[in-house]
């Protein structure tokens, strides 16, 4: 049964990511009086991808070839280690020890991305264009200061749910009552600020174009195709995925299963999880369709204000 | 085995050096060999001795037991009197492994000088420097300790100064040599007024001294020690000395200076904070946090603006000691208020970050010197796609940047896991002004921690990938394996300290405790769920699962696309050009990768940037025939500090210079006019 639970918590995140983002992008196409491509067209086009030939630039070095494959893997290793449904800490019944617990920690989490965006940088670089080049130059000024919102949210919600692993926290904050949350609030603005930025959407970055000069995550990618593109694309959608559960579970945790015994109780957990996120991403396609991409000097001012709310919502949350 | 625990294993360590500095120059007079022989014995004798130290302070770490013992002199109040206690061991431990892979790394390194430096002379200072390196750990005599603290600074202006030939490095030599002594004028300050309130200069007696000291006399010892060791440690703003000394060094003795020496100096702060003077008041701790977090951010800042690679690694270690001043405040300020517990936490992040950084600078430093041996240039602007023509370099190079950049699994991201866990400790705390600090410091860490990775990205990739920028790169040659090795055992250390956390922390709590200060050996968390969820997670710290997982996971998703994909070809073909030709200015430099991060901190960089544009018709001004731009940073350091000081300075001398007249009778005049007013003063007192 737990090694059944193990392996569903391993690869419920691939499997359901580019979902999200076939959602998002039906969203966006009825908001702009559109049919849009079916939901699955992502998967499609995964399949696709992982069907075709590749095309490598001479100037690429092993990074190049290694960092879609660590990309991806660590995408998986979060998403195995975060609340989806349940928040019970899984482990292999035959290797107890073998567990994704410690990769739960909000500061392991969050340096693991970390570590994704330095090999996505790095492959961005190692053709020699002008277009990657730029874009992981981009990419880091975003990340460099996106990382202080996120990790200010985060903690915010670490210390109220006094925990620091985000399967416990989930757990623990149920039992909160509802005044002790409200900091979460101002958390989960500054939090949602930085899930748009660590995900490239707008107003710091458009994921629909090539055409931009201003392009960040696109430009980095630009040089890859066949299993390697769609390996990017891939982790990129597990990323987006990953936050968005993030941010429904730790800032809306009610509703999720404490325990994988009842059933009753794994259906109206999937259900409410399933909502919620429904809702986020629908927020999300709502904001990309009525709001201009942000020049990129003005992205420094919108991290900054998460930044701020995220240490308002801590500097509240450690006085209660 | 015993004898590593005795007073005469820690002579014969001095002998090897001694050998080592005085033969060379010797074997340099008998041998025509371009300094070949003279450079192989001193880095050999070195490597002797750094391996024996490491030795003593593996044993004296292992079995618990230090070694102590005096040398008479003939001077009166003034002994020879050597204490290798667990702390001191720790710190002489990093330094004997830094520099017996430095050592290694100087028997390839050193035939950059065949015939064009003296290399006897160079083994003699190295020796020197490494002796006295050793010694200031160890000295537990206030004046002995000032002999091998100059010494080592004398030993070290000599290295920065060694290639004499340029002339920029005399000229950081000569701000070394004036900082560092600014810095010992503090130091010598602090000691004195301990000797004036105890009577003594035996550091011995000063531990026993505890309380009988007045507040007073304790807070101008705490001041004078925080600024005469944090100018060697290079806390902003008394880190000018820093970026231009140890870039000027030979690349193993720059690894040395940046990667130990300023250790030192934080060794000598943990001594007086902990050892001698303990129980600072809680303010201490609040100002060395408040460094630290200065340090921390502007030190990464000003890497981050750097193109010159050396120099950038300089700076990252004022970040570095930023963060290592972070734990250190944070034990402070928790002794003061009674929590042991957490100071004792917060140390042994602040040590085993001093270990980390020792590790990954020096790992960076020879990689640094291993790419100018290659390539003859520091400017990262000219190099490119070097990871093809030197591999290995690269892989280790790639190793220390993970790790600096504080990434799992390895040994940085433990450290930094810990510092950051104290913060929030500290946080927690229920004084407003703790929880200010606090809030401060961690909102630098976060900062600091991600433009780390911004700057190691843009080193490793202006560095290693794309294409060669200049003919140069093109012609770069992987280095010998003298110089390989060393950077593949620290790479090895890398990884192992960060997955081995739990045991290092362990251990290094176990020696913390052993200097007698703190009394709880494990630790107690007594605060809040919040806390004890930390100190979990902490005393598990486990870094190796993350790493075993993500390799697991790396493995099965690569060869389940691997056997899904495995018909598929791959194409090798040129970069999409968009048309234009591909040439080394397509291609982004180093520069240009961190330019809108500087416009945004343009604030604190102040970038400068002149244009100098000429015309083909100088009426029309349309078409450009040429256009140079330049940029460059200001350094508001020596415009608002240093430069107003220099000009009071020479406003002094040149009145003093008045009573110069060169007159002999005015002269004669001066002596006696003196001797009257002794004569008056001591008829007086």
């Amino acid at each position: 049964m737990n090694t059944l639970l193990f392996i569903f918590q391993l690869l419920i995140v691939p499997a359901l990511s580019p979902l999200g983002i076939g959602f998002i992008r039906k969203v966006k196409a009825r908001m702009q009086n559109r049919v849009g491509a079916s939901v699955f067209q992502p998967y499609r086009d995964l399949w696709k991808l992982f069907q075709k030939d590749e095309v490598i630039s001479e100037d690429a070095s092993w990074i190049f070839r290694f960092s879609p494959y660590l990309i991806f893997a660590i995408t998986i290793l979060i998403g195995a280690s975060i609340p989806v449904i349940a928040a019970v800490p899984v482990a292999l019944d035959f290797l107890p020890s073998f567990s994704f617990l410690p990769a739960g920690d909000f500061l392991v989490i969050i340096y693991l991305f970390a570590l994704m965006t330095f090999f996505l940088a790095l492959s961005g670089m190692d053709t020699g264009s002008a277009f990657g080049g730029f874009g992981s130059s981009r990419e880091m000024m975003v990340a460099a200061l996106a990382e202080a919102g996120l990790l200010f949210s985060l903690l915010a919600v670490s210390v109220t749910a006094e925990s620091g692993n985000v399967v416990a926290m989930v757990g623990n904050l149920q039992y909160l009552p509802l005044q002790a949350l409200f900091p979460l609030l101002i958390a989960f603005l500054a939090f949602i600020i930085a899930l748009l930025a660590e995900n490239a959407r707008f107003p710091v970055d458009n994921p629909a174009t090539h055409l931009e000069l201003t392009m960040i995550h696109e430009a980095m990618i630009l040089e890859h195709s066949g299993k390697r593109l769609a390996l990017m694309e891939w982790a990129a959608a597990n990323k987006l995925l990953i936050f968005i559960l993030l941010a429904v579970n730790l800032f809306f945790p009610w509703g999720v299963s404490l325990s994988y015994d009842s059933f009753s109780g794994l259906l109206v957990s999937t259900l409410l999880v399933v909502g919620k996120s429904a809702i986020l991403l629908f927020g999300i396609a709502f904001l990309e369709s009525t709001m201009a991409k942000f020049r990129i000097f003005r992205v420094p001012d919108l991290l900054l204000t998460s930044f701020v709310l995220g240490v308002i919502a801590l500097a509240i949350s450690i006085t209660f | 085995m015993e004898f590593l625990l005795t007073p005469a294993s820690v002579l014969l360590l001095f002998a090897f050096f001694f050998i080592g500095s005085v033969g060379a120059v010797f074997i340099e007079r008998l041998f025509s060999d371009n300094g070949k022989m003279a450079g192989f014995w001193g880095h050999g004798f070195a490597l002797l001795g750094s391996l024996l130290g490491l030795a003593i302070s593996v044993s004296v770490l292992f079995f618990g037991q230090g070694i102590a013992f005096t040398l008479p002199t003939v001077f009166p109040n003034f002994l020879l009197d050597f204490r290798l206690d667990g702390i001191a061991a720790f710190f002489f431990g990093i330094i004997s492994l830094v520099s017996a892979l430095a050592s290694i790394y100087g028997f390839g390194y050193q035939k950059h000088f065949y015939g064009k430096y003296r290399l006897g002379v160079f083994s003699f200072f190295y020796n020197a420097f490494i002796a006295s390196l050793l010694l200031v750990p160890i000295a537990n005599h206030a004046l002995f300790f000032l002999l091998a603290w100059e010494l080592m600074s004398v030993a070290s202006y000599f290295l920065v100064v060694f290639e004499n030939q340029k002339e920029e490095n005399i000229k950081a030599g000569f701000l070394y040599f004036l900082m560092t002594h600014f810095g010992t004028v503090f130091v010598m300050i602090a000691f004195f007024l301990a000797y004036k309130a105890t009577g003594s200069f035996l550091f011995d007696d000063w531990r026993a001294a505890t309380g009988t000291i007045t507040p007073l006399i304790q807070g101008i010892i705490f001041g004078a020690a925080l600024i005469g060791f944090g100018t060697k440690a290079g806390i902003i703003p008394l880190h000018i000395w820093l970026p231009e000394a140890h870039p000027a060094a030979p690349s193993h003795v720059s690894a040395l200076m940046s990667g130990v020496m300023v250790k030192t100096a934080l060794f000598m702060l943990f001594r007086f904070f902990f050892d001698f003077f303990p129980g600072a008041p809680m303010e201490w701790g609040l100002v060395i946090i408040l460094i630290g977090s200065l340090s921390a951010l502007l030190g990464i800042l000003y890497a981050l603006s750097e193109n010159d690679i050396k120099r950038l690694l300089a700076f990252s270690t004022v970040e570095n000691v930023g963060i290592i001043l972070l734990g250190l405040g944070a034990g402070v300020t928790f002794f003061s208020i009674g929590l042991e517990s957490f100071a004792l936490f917060s140390l042994a992040a602040a040590l085993y970050h001093t270990l980390n950084h020792a590790i990954f600078k020096s790992l960076l430093f020879l990689g640094a010197g291993s790419v100018v041996e290659a390539t003859g240039t520091r400017n990262m602007e000219s190099y490119g796609g070097l990871i093809k023509l030197l591999p290995f370099t690269a892989g280790f190079f790639l190793v220390g940047s993970l790790a600096i950049s504080a990434f799992p699994p390895f040994n940085g991201f433990a450290s930094e896991w810990l510092t950051f866990q104290s913060l929030f400790i500290g946080m927690t705390s229920a004084e407003m002004i703790i929880k200010v600090v606090f809030f401060i410091a961690i909102g630098s860490l976060v900062f600091t921690s991600g433009l780390a990775a911004a700057c190691f990205v843009k080193t490793f990739g202006a560095t290693f990938l794309a294409r060669p920028r200049t003919e140069e790169a093109k012609n770069a040659k992987e280095v010998s394996v003298f110089m390989l090795l060393p950077m593949g055992i620290l790479a090895l250390l890398s990884f192992l300290l960060g997955i081995n956390a739990t045991t290092v922390v362990a251990s290094l709590i176990a020696i913390i405790a052993s200097i007698g200060l703190i009394r709880p050996v494990t630790l107690q968390f007594p605060f809040s769920e919040f806390i004890q969820a930390r100190a979990d997670f902490a005393a598990i710290l486990p870094l190796e699962s993350i790493a075993l997982l993500l390799g697991l996971v790396f493995l099965l998703s690569f060869g389940a696309i691997w056997f899904v994909t495995r018909s598929r070809k791959i194409v090798v073909g040129p970069t999409w050009d968009c048309g234009t030709p591909l040439g080394p200015r397509g291609e982004i430099t180093s520069g240009s990768f961190s330019r809108s991060l500087v416009t945004i901190f343009r604030g604190i960089l102040r970038p400068t940037r002149q244009s100098t544009v000429e015309y083909h018709d100088e009426d029309m001004r349309y078409f450009i025939k040429s256009q140079e731009i330049r940029t460059s940073m200001s350094d508001p350091y020596r415009k608002g500090i240093y430069q107003p000081i220099g000009v009071v300075l020479h406003f002094l001398a040149s009145q003093a210079r008045r009573i110069q007249s060169g007159n002999v009778n005015m002269y004669i005049l001066y002596l006696f006019l003196t001797l009257i007013i002794l004569l008056l003063w001591a008829t007086h007192v």
